[in-house]
C-alpha cells in the first residue's frame, strides 16, 4: 500500500470558555488515502472543526493542537503560515456549507472562480476566463458565459453550490473537504451536486472527505465512514459494513433512518443512555 | 458639541437613507428623494423662522430705536410685515431665502448672503482637510484594530474612540496652541494666515491653499498650510476617532463571514483577504460614514474657529451670538444646516446606488 | 447573605417583585464584572458625591477673590493653583460639578420623556400618525445639534435655564426613533393583544405597557448622550452664552482661562480634565450598560 494522503494523530481542538476551555475535537487519529471518507454525527459533534482544522483555519481563540498531522509527506502541524497558504485551494480545498453566505457578494461569479486559480497559477486573463467557463461547464451551468458575470444574490442555491464547487476544483487540488455540501440545498438538487462532486473526485483521482449528518447519504457516496460523537470517533467501518455496526451511537442513528420499506408508525428517537455511560 | 454623529443618529439616518435609496431608483424614486429632501429644509426653515419669532428683541424697536412715537413703530411694523399673520409671514420668509435675501447684518453691516459667502471657504478648507486627515488615518486604524481584536493596538484605538467622544474641542485646541505653537513652534498660532502675507494672493477660490497654488506663491502656500495644520488636525482628530470605531465594527463583522473564510481556503493571501473580500464591501457604508463625519466636522468648526480665530462661518456665527446679530446668526445656521442636510442625504443615498446587491 | 442570593437568583421566582429584584441583581452583578462600567460607574458617583457635599470637599471658597494670589501654579494649597481673580481652582472645579450634574440630570428629565412619548406613540399608532410624528422627528434628526442649540439660545437670550432648554430641544429626536423601534416589535404581540381585550385604553396601554418596555434602551442612550450633552453644555459656557460669570461652570472657566493659556496654562487646563473625566466616566458606563442590558447592540458605536 503507498503512504496514505493524510493522516492524523490524536487531533485536538479546544475552546477557551468563561467554564474553562472546551474541548470540542478531542484526541482524534485517522487516515485517508485517494479515497472517498465520509464523516457523519448529529450536529455540534465536532465535524466542521475536524475539517477546518486540516486546513488549519480554526480562528483564535480556538487552538488546534495534534500529535501529527501530515498530507502527502508534509507536515502541517510545522508549517509555516506562508506555506500553508500556498497548499490551501492549491492542494487542499474546501466546499463551505452555504453558498448564500460562502460567496462574496460583490464579486462576480468569474471573478470568485478566477481568483482561485490565479492566486496559485498566475495566467493572461483570457487564458483565465477560458479555463473558468470550461470549469463552469465541467459543473454543468449552462450558459457559463452568462453565469460567470452573475452576483452570487442573482444565482440559486443550487447553481451557487455549483459554483462553489467549479471555484474550489479549479486549481486541482489532491484533496477535498466536503462540509456539508448540501445541507442548505432543495432535496431535489442535492443528488445532482453529490454526483458532481463525485464524478470530478473519481476523475481527477483525489481524495474527498464528506462531512455531513446525513447517514445514509454518506453511505451512498463513500468508502469509508466514522462515526463522530461528542468531539471523538465513535465508529469506523467500511461503506457496505454499515449495517454491523457495533457502537450503540451508530446503531440509534441507523435505526432512526428511514426505509424505503417503512412499516413503523413512528421513527424511534435517538436513546442517548445506552451510551453516554460508556 | 453634537461633534460627532451618535451612533443611534448615524443607525437611524442609515435606515433613513436606505429607505431614501430604494427610492432613488426609478424616476418615481428621484421625485420622491427630492421631496424628502425639500421638505426636511422646509422644516429648517420653519425652525429658523420660528428662532427668529421668538426672539424677546422686538425687530421694530431695532429699527426705529426705543423712543419712536407709536405711530412711527406701526408704521414700521406694518412695512415689515410683521402685522400679517404667521403663515404668510412664513412663505414671504422662504421666498426672501429662495432668492438669496437673508437681511443685513448689525455687526459688519453688510449683506448677510455676501458675509456668508467670504467666511465660508475659510470653513470649507478646514473641514474638508479636517476629513481628509480623519480618513487617512482612521480607516487604516480601524482596520488594524479589527484584525488584531484584543491587542493592544486595538485598545488604544478603542480608548481615542472615546477620546473622541469625551474631550472638548475647544480645550483641546487650547491645549494645542499652549504645546505645539507656544511651546514647540512647530506651527503657526491664530489666523488663517500672517499679517505680512496678507492680500499678496488674489482670491479666486476663497480657499488659501488652492489660490496660493494657482498664484505660485509657495510662500504663501506654506505659511497658509502652517496655520491650517493644527485646527484642521484637531477637526481630523474627531473624524478619526468616529471613522476608526465604525471602521472596526464594520471590519470586525465583514471578519466573521463565511465568504472570508472561503477566500482563507483557496489561499488568497492576507492582504488581500482583508482589502478585496473584507474591506470592499463595506467600502460604500464607510462612504455614509465619511459623509456624516463630514458634516459633523462642518458644524464642530464654530469652536475650533472660535479659539483659533479663524475667520470662517463658525467664528461669523459665535461673533453674531455676541452681538445679538439675529439675521447673521440666523443666516449662518441656515448656510450650515443646508449643507450638513444635503451632506447627510447625498451619502445616505450614495450607499444604495453605488451597492451591487442594491443595483439591478 | 447567600439566602439572600438565593432567593435572588431562584429559578421559579414566586413574585413578580422577586422576579424583577432577580433580573436587576443579575445585570448589577454582570455590569460589576466589567472594569469600564464599574470605572465608569466610580466616577459618577465621584461626581454626585462632589456635587453633594461640595462645601465640605472644597478647600476654599468658589468666588471668593485674593487678587494678592493670582495665577498661583499648582502647590500644596492651591492644588490646581489659581485663576486671574485670585479663586481656587479646585474648589471651582468641585463646585461646577453641580453645574453639570444639574445640567445633565434636567436635560434628561425633559427630553427623554419627550422622545419616549413621541416614540411610543407614533409606534403604537402607526399610519399617518406615525408618518407625521417621525417626519417632524427625522427632520430633527438630520440637523446640526450644536448650531440648532446656539441658535435656540441666542433666541432666548444667555443663562443656564435657556441653555438646557436647547440642549433638550435637541436631544429628543434620537429617544423618539428608539422607542418607535423597541414599540413596533412588540406592538402586535399577544400580551398587548391580550391587555387591550381587556378593555384598557391606548393611554394606558402605552404609559403602563409599552413605555416600561422601551425603557432598558433608552437608558443606555441617555447614558451615552450624556457625554455630548457635557460637552455641548461647556461649549455653550465657554462662547459665553450658559452659565454666566462668576458661576463655576466648567465650559466658562476654561473660556476665562483662555488669556492665559500660553503662561498659565492651568488655569483653562484644569477644568478640561474635569469635562474629560466625567464625560469618560458616562461613555464608560453607557458602553457597559449596553452590554449587559442589550448585547445585541454590541460593537456598534
Ligand atoms: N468559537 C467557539 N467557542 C466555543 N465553542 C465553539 C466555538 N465554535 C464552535 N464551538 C463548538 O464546537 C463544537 C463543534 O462544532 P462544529 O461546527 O464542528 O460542529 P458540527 O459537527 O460541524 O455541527 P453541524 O452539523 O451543526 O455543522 C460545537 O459544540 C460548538 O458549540
Ligand atoms: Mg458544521
Amino acid at each position: 500500500m503507498t503512504a496514505p494522503l493524510l493522516t492524523i494523530k490524536n487531533l485536538t481542538v479546544t475552546f477557551p470558555t468563561p467554564k474553562g476551555p472546551v474541548e470540542v475535537v478531542r484526541g482524534i487519529s485517522f487516515s485517508l488515502g485517494r479515497e472517498r471518507l465520509g464523516i457523519v454525527g448529529e450536529s455540534g459533534s465536532g465535524k466542521s472543526m475536524t475539517g477546518r482544522s486540516i486546513l488549519k483555519l480554526i480562528r483564535p481563540p480556538g487552538r488546534v493542537t495534534a500529535d501529527e498531522m501530515v498530507f502527502d509527506g508534509i507536515d502541517l502541524m510545522g508549517l509555516r503560515e506562508r506555506r500553508m497558504r500556498e497548499l490551501r485551494g492549491a492542494r487542499i480545498s474546501m466546499v463551505m456549507q452555504d453558498p448564500k453566505f460562502s460567496l462574496n457578494p460583490v464579486m462576480t461569479v468569474g471573478e470568485q472562480i478566477g481568483e482561485a486559480l490565479q492566486t496559485h497559477r498566475p495566467m493572461p486573463r483570457r487564458q483565465l476566463r477560458a479555463r473558468v467557463l470550461e470549469m463552469l461547464e465541467a459543473v454543468r451551468i449552462n450558459e457559463p458565459e452568462r453565469v460567470a458575470d452573475l452576483y452570487p444574490h442573482e444565482v440559486s442555491g443550487g447553481m451557487g453550490q455549483r459554483v462553489m464547487i467549479a471555484m474550489m476544483l479549479i486549481p486541482e487540488p489532491d484533496l477535498l473537504i466536503a462540509d456539508e455540501p448540501t445541507s442548505a440545498l432543495d432535496v431535489s438538487v442535492q443528488a445532482q451536486v453529490l454526483d458532481i462532486i463525485d464524478e470530478l473526485v473519481r476523475r481527477n483521482g483525489m481524495g474527498l472527505i464528506l462531512i455531513s449528518h446525513d447517514l445514509g447519504l454518506v453511505a451512498r457516496y463513500c468508502d469509508r465512514i466514522l462515526v463522530m460523537n461528542g468531539g471523538a470517533i465513535v465508529e469506523e467501518c467500511a461503506a457496505r459494513d454499515l449495517d454491523k455496526a457495533r457502537h450503540p451511537y451508530t446503531r440509534g442513528l441507523l435505526a432512526a433512518m428511514p426505509r424505503m420499506d417503512e412499516d413503523r408508525e413512528e421513527l424511534p428517537v435517538l436513546d442517548r443512555t445506552a451510551w453516554a455511560a460508556t | 458639541m453634537a461633534f460627532e454623529p451618535s451612533p443611534a443618529d448615524s443607525s437611524a439616518r442609515m435606515s433613513a437613507g436606505v429607505m431614501a435609496g430604494q427610492a432613488a431608483r426609478g424616476v418615481a424614486g428621484i421625485a420622491r428623494f427630492v421631496l424628502v429632501v425639500a421638505a426636511t429644509f422646509l422644516g429648517l426653515l420653519a425652525i429658523t423662522f420660528f428662532i427668529g419669532r421668538v426672539v424677546p428683541i422686538d425687530p421694530v424697536l431695532a429699527v426705529v430705536g426705543d423712543r419712536a412715537t407709536a405711530a412711527v413703530y406701526e408704521a414700521a411694523r406694518e412695512r415689515m410685515g410683521l402685522d400679517r399673520p404667521l403663515l404668510v409671514q412664513f412663505f414671504s420668509y422662504v421666498g426672501d431665502v429662495l432668492t438669496g435675501n437673508l437681511g443685513q447684518s448689525i455687526s459688519t453691516g453688510r449683506a448677510v448672503v455676501d458675509d456668508l459667502g467670504r467666511f465660508f471657504p475659510a470653513t470649507l478648507e478646514m473641514a474638508t482637510v479636517g476629513i481628509l486627515i480623519g480618513v487617512a488615518l482612521g480607516v487604516p486604524m480601524g482596520v488594524t484594530a479589527a484584525r488584531r481584536q484584543g491587542s493592544w493596538a486595538d485598545q488604544v484605538i478603542r480608548v481615542l474612540g472615546l477620546l473622541g467622544y469625551s474631550v472638548p474641542a475647544f480645550w483641546l485646541g487650547l491645549v494645542g496652541l499652549a504645546v505645539f505653537y507656544a511651546g514647540l513652534g512647530w506651527v503657526a498660532g491664530p489666523g488663517r494666515i500672517d499679517i505680512f502675507y496678507e492680500g499678496l494672493v488674489e482670491p479666486v477660490t476663497g480657499i488659501y491653499l488652492i489660490d496660493s497654488l494657482m498664484a505660485g506663491e509657495w510662500e504663501v502656500f506654506w505659511n497658509a498650510a502652517s496655520h491650517l495644520l493644527l485646527p484642521a488636525s484637531i477637526l481630523g482628530f474627531f473624524s478619526l476617532a468616529y471613522i476608526a470605531r465604525m471602521t472596526r465594527s464594520f471590519m470586525l463583522d465583514q471578519l466573521s463571514q463565511e465568504y472570508v473564510t472561503t477566500a482563507r481556503v483557496k489561499g488568497v493571501p492576507e492582504r488581500r483577504v482583508i482589502w478585496r473580500h473584507a474591506f470592499y464591501p463595506i467600502r460604500i457604508q464607510l462612504i455614509t460614514v465619511i459623509g456624516l463625519s463630514y458634516a459633523s466636522l462642518l458644524e464642530g468648526s464654530v469652536m475650533i474657529e472660535t479659539v483659533f480665530s479663524w475667520p470662517g462661518i463658525g467664528r461669523y456665527l459665535t461673533v453674531a451670538l455676541l452681538n445679538a446679530d439675529m439675521n447673521a446668526v440666523l443666516g449662518a445656521t441656515l448656510v450650515i444646516g443646508s449643507v450638513f442636510i444635503l451632506i447627510n442625504k447625498v451619502s445616505d443615498v450614495l450607499y444604495r446606488i453605488l451597492d451591487p446587491r442594491a443595483r439591478r | 447573605m447567600s439566602a439572600v442570593r438565593d432567593w435572588l437568583l431562584d429559578d421559579s421566582p414566586s413574585s413578580r417583585l422577586q422576579a424583577s429584584l432577580g433580573r436587576a441583581w443579575r445585570s448589577f452583578s454582570a455590569l460589576m464584572r466589567n472594569p469600564l462600567a464599574v470605572a465608569g460607574a466610580l466616577i459618577i458617583v465621584v461626581l454626585i458625591v462632589m456635587a453633594v457635599f461640595a462645601p465640605w470637599i472644597a478647600p476654599h471658597s468658589a468666588i471668593g477673590q485674593d487678587l494678592a494670589n493670582r495665577l498661583a501654579p499648582p502647590s500644596a494649597l492651591h492644588w490646581m493653583g489659581t485663576d486671574e481673580l485670585g479663586r481656587d481652582i479646585f474648589s471651582r472645579v468641585v463646585y461646577g460639578s453641580r453645574i453639570t450634574l444639574m445640567i445633565v440630570t434636567m436635560v434628561a428629565v425633559i427630553s427623554a420623556p419627550i422622545g419616549l412619548l413621541v416614540g411610543a406613540v407614533s409606534g403604537y399608532f402607526g399610519g399617518w400618525t406615525d408618518r407625521v410624528l417621525m417626519g417632524v422627528t427625522d427632520i430633527f434628526l438630520s440637523m446640526p445639534k450644536l448650531i440648532l442649540a446656539l441658535a435656540f439660545v441666542a433666541a432666548l437670550g444667555p443663562g443656564i435655564e435657556n441653555a438646557i432648554i436647547a440642549i433638550a430641544i435637541t436631544a429628543w429626536p434620537v429617544y423618539a426613533r428608539i422607542a418607535r423601534a423597541e414599540t413596533i416589535t412588540f406592538r402586535d404581540s399577544e400580551f398587548i393583544a391580550a391587555v387591550q381585550l381587556q378593555g384598557a385604553s391606548s393611554v394606558r396601554v402605552i404609559l403602563r405597557h409599552v413605555l416600561p418596555l422601551c425603557a432598558s434602551s433608552t437608558i443606555i442612550r441617555v447614558t451615552l448622550d450624556m457625554a455630548g450633552i457635557i460637552l455641548t453644555a461647556a461649549g455653550l459656557g465657554f462662547l459665553g452664552l450658559g452659565a454666566q460669570p462668576p458661576l463655576p461652570e466648567w465650559g466658562a472657566m476654561i473660556s476665562s482661562g483662555r488669556n492665559f493659556i500660553l503662561d498659565q496654562w492651568w488655569v483653562a487646563t484644569m477644568p478640561g480634565f474635569a469635562i474629560i473625566a466625567v464625560s469618560l466616566g458616562f461613555c464608560f458606563l453607557g458602553d457597559g450598560l449596553r452590554d449587559v442590558l442589550d448585547p445585541k447592540q454590541r460593537d456598534g458605536r
